[in-house]
C-alpha cells in the first residue's frame, strides 16, 4: 500500500457502536481540488464517514492520511488548520453576532494569548464577503434564516483557511434555491470538498467523484455517470431510475419511480 | 441535546456590540463606590470621614486623627476583610458560573444547582467536625480549602458522569442529576453534623447557609489566588469557551481539544468553588444569575463576559451582604439567604423562558 503525498486517503476504516457495525472497511481516495460526494440511503454511514475524518468519532480500525500525514493522530488544532467542517448546527443557547461566529474560525490559528489582529479581521471580513453576509456582520446569529445561518457557518469554515472542506448534509432543511446557492458557493472557493449529500441529482450535477455507500460499505465509486446507473440505484436505494442527460450541461440527472411490482405491494 | 433547543428569546441585534471599555469603567466605578459603602454600614454606622482617614493611615503609616481605636478596629479587623471577601466571592461566583454554563452548555448551570457547592460542603464539614483525613495537621488553616476542593471535584465528576450519554451531555439529566446529587451531599453533611461535636454543629449550620462572617485577613489570600489563577486561565481560553458553547462537534472542528479542555475546566471550577465554599459556605444562585446579567449587557463573547463579570460580581456581592447585615439589624442574615431570595425567583423566570427547550 502506498500513501499518496497529496489528497485524502482512507484505508480500511471500520466504526462500530455497541454491537452495530456502522462502517466496514471503507477505502476512499480524494484528490486535491476534487468535489467528492458521499451518497447512500439513511443509515448507510455517510455522516459517520465524515465524522471519522473530522475526528468526531474514532474508528476501531483503519487509517486516514491527509496529504501523507496520519490524520487520526495529529493534534486537533493542526487538523482544524487544514480541514474545516460545515454541518447542521443547532443555534446555541448563547447569542453570538455573525461576526463573533465567524471569528471562531480563527481559533486554530491563534495561541492562548494572541488577540485578533488587523490581518485576522481582514480574513474574517473576506470570509463574510465570500458568502455575501458582510452587510450583516452585527446581526444576531439566531435571528437569521436557515439559509443565512448556513452561509455564516460556511464563512466560519473559510476563516479557518482550510485545504479541505467537509460538508455533512449541509443542504438538509434548506429551500432548493439555498441548496443550489450553497453548492455553487462551495465550488467557487477552490478547496477540496467531501460532501455527504442526500439529493442524488445535486450530487450528479456537481461531483467529480461519487462514493456510493450501502450498509456501511462502499458499493460503487467513480464518476457520476459510472456510479449513478439504474442497476446501482435499484440495488442501493430500491427505486427504479431513468437517467437522462441534463439539457444544459449534459451531466446525468435521475427520474425516480417505484420498481415494477412493488407499488401494488405498498398500496395494498 | 435530546431535542432541538429553542433559543432564548434574543434581542434583535441590529448594530455592533456595546464597546467593552466604557461598560468596564462604569462597573469599576460602581465597585469603587460599593466598597466604602460596605465598610460604612453595619451594626454601628461609621462615617465616611472615618473610613477614609483609616484607609489613608493604613497607606501612609500616619495615625488616623479623630478616629477612635475601637472604630479603627471595626473597620480594619471586621468590615474591610468582610467586604473584600464579598468582592472575591462575588467575582469568583460570576467567573465560575460563566465557565460552567459554557462548559456544560446549559444556561441554568451554577455550582449550587449542580451540587458542586454541596460536595464542597461535605469536605469542609468533615474537617470542621471531625478533623477528617488528618488534613488539619497537613494543611493547617487551609485544611478547609483543600477539603472543599476535594469535595467539589468529586461532586463535579459524579454529576458529569450522571449527565453523560453516548450522544453527549443530556441537559435535563445534568440539572436533575445535579439537584439530586446535591441533596445526597447535603444528607451526608447532615449525618456528619448529627454525629459530630454538638458545639461545632451550630457553627457549621450557620456556615452552610452561606455567609461572609468568617472573613479574616489571613483567610483572604487563598481564595484571591484561586480566583486569579482560574480567571486568567479562563480568560486566555475564552475563544475555546465560545467554541464549546456551540457543541462538542463544532468545537472539535474548530481545533479545540474538547475532552482535555472540559477536564481542565472542571478542575479549575472545582478549585475555585471548593476554596470559596470553605470560607463562605454555599452561596446560591449568584453563579447562575450574574452571567445572565452580564451577557445581557455585552453579549455572549466569553472574553467580554468574564472581564465585565469580575467588577459586577464583586459589587453585587458587596451589596447583597450589605442587605444581609441591615435588613433585620442588629441580627445578621447569612448572605446566602438574601441571594436565594433574589436568585430563586430569577431561576424560575429563566426556566419558564425556556419552556420549549429541554431544560
Amino acid at each position: 500500500m502506498t500513501i499518496a503525498a497529496t489528497g485524502l486517503d482512507l484505508n480500511g476504516i471500520c466504526v462500530t457502536r455497541g454491537n452495530t457495525q456502522i462502517l466496514e472497511r471503507i477505502d476512499m481516495c480524494v484528490g486535491r481540488g476534487q468535489f467528492v460526494s458521499v451518497i447512500g440511503p439513511n443509515g448507510a454511514g455517510k455522516s459517520t464517514l465524515l465524522r471519522s475524518i473530522a475526528r468526531a468519532v474514532t474508528p476501531n480500525a483503519g487509517e486516514i492520511y491527509l496529504d501523507g500525514d496520519d490524520l487520526l493522530r495529529m493534534p486537533i488544532g493542526a487538523l482544524a488548520r487544514r480541514v474545516a467542517v460545515l454541518a447542521q448546527e443547532h443555534p446555541p443557547d448563547v447569542e453570538f453576532t455573525v461576526q463573533e461566529m465567524v471569528t471562531l474560525g480563527r481559533i486554530p490559528h491563534r495561541t492562548a494569548l494572541s488577540g485578533i489582529t488587523t490581518s485576522e479581521r481582514a480574513i474574517i471580513m473576506h470570509a463574510l464577503e465570500q458568502v455575501g453576509m458582510a452587510g450583516r456582520a452585527h446581526r444576531g446569529f439566531s435571528s437569521l434564516s436557515g439559509g443565512e445561518r448556513t452561509r455564516v457557518l460556511l464563512a466560519r469554515a473559510m476563516a479557518q483557511q482550510p485545504d479541505y472542506l467537509l460538508l455533512d448534509e449541509p443542504t438538509n432543511h434548506l429551500d432548493i434555491r439555498y441548496q443550489l446557492e450553497l453548492i455553487e458557493l462551495v465550488r467557487g472557493l477552490g478547496v477540496t470538498v467531501v460532501a455527504a449529500l442526500h439529493d442524488l441529482n445535486l450530487a450528479a450535477a456537481h461531483s467529480d467523484v461519487i462514493v456510493m455507500l450501502a450498509d456501511g460499505r462502499v458499493h460503487t465509486t467513480g464518476a457520476p455517470a459510472e456510479v449513478l446507473t439504474p442497476a446501482n440505484i435499484l440495488a442501493v436505494f430500491e427505486v427504479a431510475t431513468t437517467v437522462v442527460a441534463h439539457p444544459d450541461h449534459g451531466r446525468p440527472q435521475l427520474l425516480f419511480g417505484l420498481p415494477h411490482g412493488t407499488s401494488s405491494r405498498v398500496a395494498s | 441535546m435530546t431535542s432541538s433547543p429553542a433559543p432564548l428569546p434574543a434581542r434583535e441585534l441590529l448594530g455592533p456590540r456595546a464597546p467593552l471599555g466604557p461598560l468596564l469603567g462604569a462597573a469599576m466605578l460602581l465597585l469603587v463606590v460599593s466598597i466604602p459603602a460596605g465598610v460604612m454600614t453595619g451594626a454601628a454606622d461609621i462615617p465616611m470621614r472615618a473610613v477614609i482617614a483609616t484607609l489613608r493611615s493604613a497607606l501612609t503609616g500616619q495615625a488616623a486623627e479623630g478616629v477612635s481605636s475601637g472604630t479603627i478596629n471595626i473597620i480594619w479587623e471586621l468590615r474591610l476583610p468582610r467586604v473584600l471577601l464579598a468582592c472575591i466571592v462575588g467575582a469568583g461566583l460570576a467567573a465560575v458560573g460563566t465557565m460552567m454554563q459554557a462548559t456544560v452548555r446549559n444556561p441554568l448551570a451554577d455550582p449550587y444547582i449542580l451540587g458542586v457547592s454541596s460536595g464542597a460542603s461535605v469536605g469542609a464539614a468533615a474537617v470542621i467536625l471531625f478533623n477528617s483525613f488528618g488534613l488539619r495537621g497537613a494543611f493547617g488553616a487551609h485544611a478547609l480549602s483543600v477539603a472543599g476542593f476535594g469535595g467539589a471535584l468529586a461532586a463535579m465528576v459524579v454529576v458529569y458522569l450522571i449527565a453523560r450519554s453516548p450522544f453527549g451531555l443530556v441537559p435535563t439529566r445534568l440539572i436533575l442529576g445535579g439537584i439530586a446529587a446535591g441533596h445526597v451531599f447535603a444528607a451526608i453533611t447532615s449525618v456528619l453534623i448529627f454525629l459530630g461535636d454538638p458545639r461545632a454543629a451550630s457553627g457549621v449550620l450557620f456556615w452552610l447557609l452561606g455567609g461572609l462572617g468568617r472573613a479574616q485577613w489571613v483567610l483572604l489570600p487563598i481564595p484571591a489566588l484561586a480566583l486569579g489563577v482560574t480567571f486568567l486561565y479562563a480568560l486566555a481560553r475564552a475563544p475555546w469557551l465560545n467554541a464549546i458553547s456551540l457543541g462538542d462537534d463544532a468545537a472539535r472542528s474548530l481545533g479545540v481539544p474538547v475532552d482535555h479542555f472540559r477536564r481542565m475546566m472542571f478542575f479549575t471550577v472545582s478549585l475555585l468553588t471548593g476554596v470559596m465554599v470553605a470560607i463562605s459556605g454555599a452561596i446560591g444562585f449568584v453563579g447562575l444569575i450574574l452571567p445572565h446579567m452580564v451577557r445581557f449587557l455585552v453579549g455572549s463573547d466569553h472574553r467580554r463576559v468574564l472581564l465585565l463579570g469580575l467588577p459586577i460580581g464583586a459589587a453585587f456581592m458587596v451589596w447583597a451582604d450589605l442587605v444581609a447585615r441591615t435588613v433585620v439589624a442588629p441580627q445578621v442574615l447569612p448572605v446566602g439567604v438574601v441571594t436565594a431570595a433574589v436568585g430563586g425567583p430569577l431561576f424560575i423566570v429563566l426556566l419558564v423562558r425556556r419552556t420549549r427547550a429541554s431544560l
